[in-house]
């Protein structure tokens, strides 16, 4: 049992890490880092960081891949959807499916490169960072769009009417987590399979339930469940369950840890690679869309450095950056740890340019926990 | 160096100890790797190290050149009647002590010269020294026979001339005593002899050399004094001055059992009909692609056949088993491929695997297995869909597969949780032949299938195989080493420099006709 618990703090370094800084902001911020409009700042503020994470981690895992022109996709297909919405009244539906499309296109060029010529993707991105950031201003004009039409903040800026119902979804959520453990269990055990400890499997799970509910209850609080939050659940659930349960997932790990093993056997590495490129560019888009929202305007500098948080968040998170290794819950964790600790030295006064240093001792000491505690356990 | 050779005909020996290292203790974590290991070694003298994988021969090395500094292990080390307390690998380098890995450790993109003073660099008041350092690597060039300017770059040198720089390398650093581990690992037969030669050239010349390998007829060739170690422990050493050494002697060592067989007899043959047939396959290297790789092969298997394809280095029989697997080496490959007496075209792996056939990669790490991933994972990897259904896996029946395998291959490891790079030589081979076995290949290619696993397991691989042409299979073995073609083949295609130019049955078949053949063929251009 010891031994339990000490893998179990090893495999979830991290989140101890992050229930361990949040006690410490509440601490020095007497508790506002936990008031319920900070919760619900907290969440409307790193949505977009959540998404692209998400993104990158697919780049990563083909082989320590980044993609740098994700802030650029950001900002040009921000502009794309501020003129069509605010300069030619567009349907808003309709440019929702344009920039998407666009995002797509912007992909495929990109993964085309990277994935069938075998440009470095760096290189590739990077030219995509300086070219999509000045189509943007071409589309801008070198000027900020706004204000965008209520009905179109209201897709991502809302609540779910009644504040309550975020309490009930919080409830409902944990209940069909148990159930879905005991399902597996019983699954497992019919089919004589090996079941880990109950012990082990439910602390975990009461840590993620009091979480849920302890966010759940404080959104009730304030003004109940944004759709932007449930927007990310969505993400983070499909992108989970594709990397983690199905062999097109499983084919991002294995081109990553070892491509020429993988083309050995069966797998086509070109599409793996173009697939990464191009889901990223989508996923930049769906940022895009909320950040204009969050805004309330398309500008020039919209996306800058948002390239660095996704980065940051995927590395803090646990992705190796050889690639191979990283999973989605551990990217969440990450973007959630670098979004409370702006947030908490926000609140805490400390100087703007004291964060950008912590931030960056933050990633390096992350990265090299990671790669010392690889090392011991060999 | 020291040219008063102690070394008198007649088998006596007048030698002194120049290494001597005492009850030897190192202990990783959960692991006793030395157990109380012996070793002394006269001056003058080529004294081999043998062992089954995991016996411990590389962790002595490293204790001895301080990669595992002093005060990680126990026990004493004397060396030229000095206690030695090495804390780096340049303690020992200055002594004399140079170790040559395995991997050989050259920069590809610098040139031999470079290469060979790296970290000791000739100095001039400012910087490097460059035409010390080039003359001066051309003479130790010339000490190893290598006919090569200093100034190549290493890439575009042969593995056999590289394995020479490294030796060239050692001599720059002043050698006394050179350590080899596994030297001939990746080399053909003829540049194999060369490196040995070269290492009986140096001990009349009164150098000492530790040389590890699984080669055991290299080292009754080449070693005066063979110490056998096993389990972290000494178990003998044997002398060639009063002891004869034969391979079946070293073995009995090795595994502390005499190995009367080191083939398995298959029980019943019932050898069907050709599976797997190939006409005027022609390929071209995939850069150079005037130059022809594969020259006009034909050749097929039966069900239930064990072939082989025997030949040097070089002649061409990897690439030629990656061309059939799905086009997966060369350029404007042409010829005909009948699977079943039909006629196919395979455009990739996918296809290839589709259509039964598997090859079972020579380079494990760099090409076959994914070494940071599960055992489960790998297992499952060139047949996914036999996991899963509307592509998402069942990790449960994943995890029950691997456990299948697990048993059946013997693989030797806690979980099939476990990852793949934490396994030795043997265990990795046999996941690698789980992950084809998995893929329901009808004709499996097997590329050098025991290359650096030990005795033990290399039977155990044997087993494997007997069982799968009992089930009907159809095996192809690429091997390098000629008793094991012999000892498991029924039919044996033998190929020299890109053509098949001659085949003999198992029965007939001797190490002379095929070795014949090959230079007889060499002669004919």
């Amino acid at each position: 049992m010891r031994m339990d618990i000490k893998a179990v703090l090893k495999k979830n370094t991290m989140i101890f890490a992050l229930v361990l800084l949040t006690l410490f902001f509440a601490w020095q911020t007497n508790g506002a880092i936990l008031a319920p409009q900070n919760i619900n700042n907290l969440i409307a503020q790193n949505s977009y960081v959540v998404i692209l994470a998400v993104g990158m981690l697919l780049c990563i895992l083909t082989g320590g891949n980044i993609d740098l022109s994700v802030g650029s996709v950001v900002c040009l297909i921000g502009a794309i959807a501020g003129k069509l919405i605010v300069t030619y009244h567009v349907n808003i539906y309709l440019t929702i499916i344009i920039c998407l499309g666009i995002g797509i296109l912007i992909g495929a060029f990109q993964g085309f490169w990277i994935a069938f010529v075998r440009i470095p993707p760096f290189i590739v991105t990077l030219s995509g960072m300086l070219l999509w950031r000045g189509i943007a201003l071409l589309v801008l004009a070198g000027l900020t769009i706004s204000p965008f039409p209520d009905h179109y903040l209201a897709l991502f800026n809302n609540y779910v009417t009644n504040p309550k119902t975020a309490l009930v979804v919080g409830i409902i959520i944990s209940v069909g987590l148990v159930l879905i453990m005991f399902k597996n269990r019983s699954d497992k055990m019919k089919k004589e399979y090996e079941v880990g400890s109950l012990a082990g499997e439910a602390t975990k799970l009461a840590v993620i339930i009091a979480v849920i509910l302890g966010i759940s209850y404080k959104l009730s609080q304030y003004k109940g469940l944004p759709m932007i939050l449930i927007l990310l659940a969505i993400i983070v659930a499909v992108y989970a369950y594709y990397t983690s349960k199905t062999v097109n997932g499983r084919y991002y790990y294995a081109v990553g840890g070892n491509e020429k093993a993988a083309k050995l056997s069966g797998i086509n590495t070109d599409m793996v690679y173009f697939k990464a490129y191009v889901n990223m560019a989508f996923l930049a888009s769906v940022a895009a869309l909320v950040c204009v929202a969050r805004f309330n305007s398309a500008a020039p500098t919209a996306g800058t450095n948002y390239e660095m948080d996704a980065i940051g968040s995927c590395f803090i998170g646990g992705a190796s950056a050889y690639g191979g290794v990283g999973t989605i819950p551990g990217v969440v964790i990450g973007a959630i740890f670098m979004g409370v600790l702006n947030n908490g030295m926000s609140i805490m006064g400390i100087d703007a340019n004291w964060q950008k240093a912590v931030k960056g001792i933050v990633l390096l000491a992350a990265v090299i926990f990671d790669v010392v505690s690889k090392r011991k356990q060999k | 160096m020291d040219n008063s050779a102690p070394y008198l005909k007649g088998g006596k020996r007048m030698g002194k100890i120049i290494l001597e290292m005492k009850d030897i203790v190192k202990t990783f974590p959960g692991v006793k790797a030395l157990d109380h290991v012996n070793l002394k070694v006269e001056a003058g003298e080529i004294h081999a190290l043998v062992g089954e994988n995991g016996a411990g021969k590389s962790t002595l090395m490293n204790v001895l050149s301080g990669i595992y500094p002093y005060g990680s292990y126990e026990g004493e080390i004397t060396y030229e009647g000095q206690l030695c307390q090495f804390k780096e690998i340049n303690d020992s380098e200055k002594r004399g002590i140079v170790i040559i890995h395995q991997e050989l450790a050259l920069v590809p993109h610098m040139s031999i010269g470079e290469n060979m003073f790296l970290g000791n660099e000739q100095r001039s008041k400012l910087g490097i020294n460059w035409n010390a350092t080039y003359s001066k690597a051309d003479e130790l060039l010339k000490v190893v026979g290598l006919k090569e300017s200093s100034r190549t770059l290493i890439k575009d040198i042969g593995v056999g001339k590289q394995q020479m720089v490294e030796i060239a390398k050692a001599l720059a650093k002043k050698v006394k005593l050179l350590i080899l581990d596994e030297p001939t690992a990746s080399l053909n037969e003829s540049d194999s002899k060369a490196l040995l030669d070269l290492l009986i050239q140096f001990k009349q010349q009164g150098m000492t050399s530790i040389i590890i390998s699984h080669k055991l007829n290299e080292i009754s060739y080449v070693a005066d004094k063979i110490t056998v170690i096993r389990d972290g422990q000494t178990i003998e050493t044997i002398d060639k001055a009063t002891t004869e050494i034969n391979e079946e002697r070293i073995i009995a060592g090795m595994v502390g059992r005499t190995l009367t067989n080191r083939f398995p007899k298959r029980t019943k043959k019932s050898i069907g009909k050709r599976n797997f047939e190939v006409k005027d396959w022609t390929v071209y290297h995939p850069i150079y692609s005037e130059r022809k790789v594969v020259d006009h092969v034909s050749m097929y298997v039966r069900q239930g056949e064990v072939v082989g394809i025997s030949g040097l280095m070089g002649a061409g029989r990897t690439e030629l088993a990656m061309s059939l697997f799905g086009r997966s080496y060369g350029s404007n490959i042409s010829g005909t491929l009948l699977i079943n007496g039909e006629e196919v075209y395979l455009k990739n792996v996918e296809q290839a695997i589709e259509h039964k056939l598997a090859y079972v990669t020579e380079d494990r790490k760099g090409n076959g297995l994914i070494l940071s991933h599960s055992i489960a994972k790998n297992t499952t990897m060139a047949k996914m869909d036999r996991v899963s259904k509307y592509g998402v896996i069942d990790k449960d029946l994943e995890i029950s597969v691997a456990n299948t395998y697990k048993e059946k291959l013997k693989t030797k490891c806690p979980s099939v949780m476990q990852e793949v790079g934490n396994l030795s030589g043997g265990n990795q081979q046999k996941v690698l032949l789980s992950k084809w076995m998995f893929a329901e290949p009808d004709v499996l290619i097997l590329d050098e299938p025991t290359r650096g696993i030990d005795v033990g397991a290399k039977y155990e691989i044997y087993c494997i195989i007997n069982d799968l042409v009992a089930e009907g299979k159809s095996v192809i073995i690429i091997s390098s080493e000629l008793p094991e073609v012999l000892g498991m083949c029924d039919r044996i295609y033998i190929m020299n420099e890109g053509k098949m130019v001659g085949e003999v049955s198992g029965e007939e078949a001797t190490q002379e006709i095929i070795m014949a053949q090959i230079l007889q063929s060499g002669k004919g251009e």
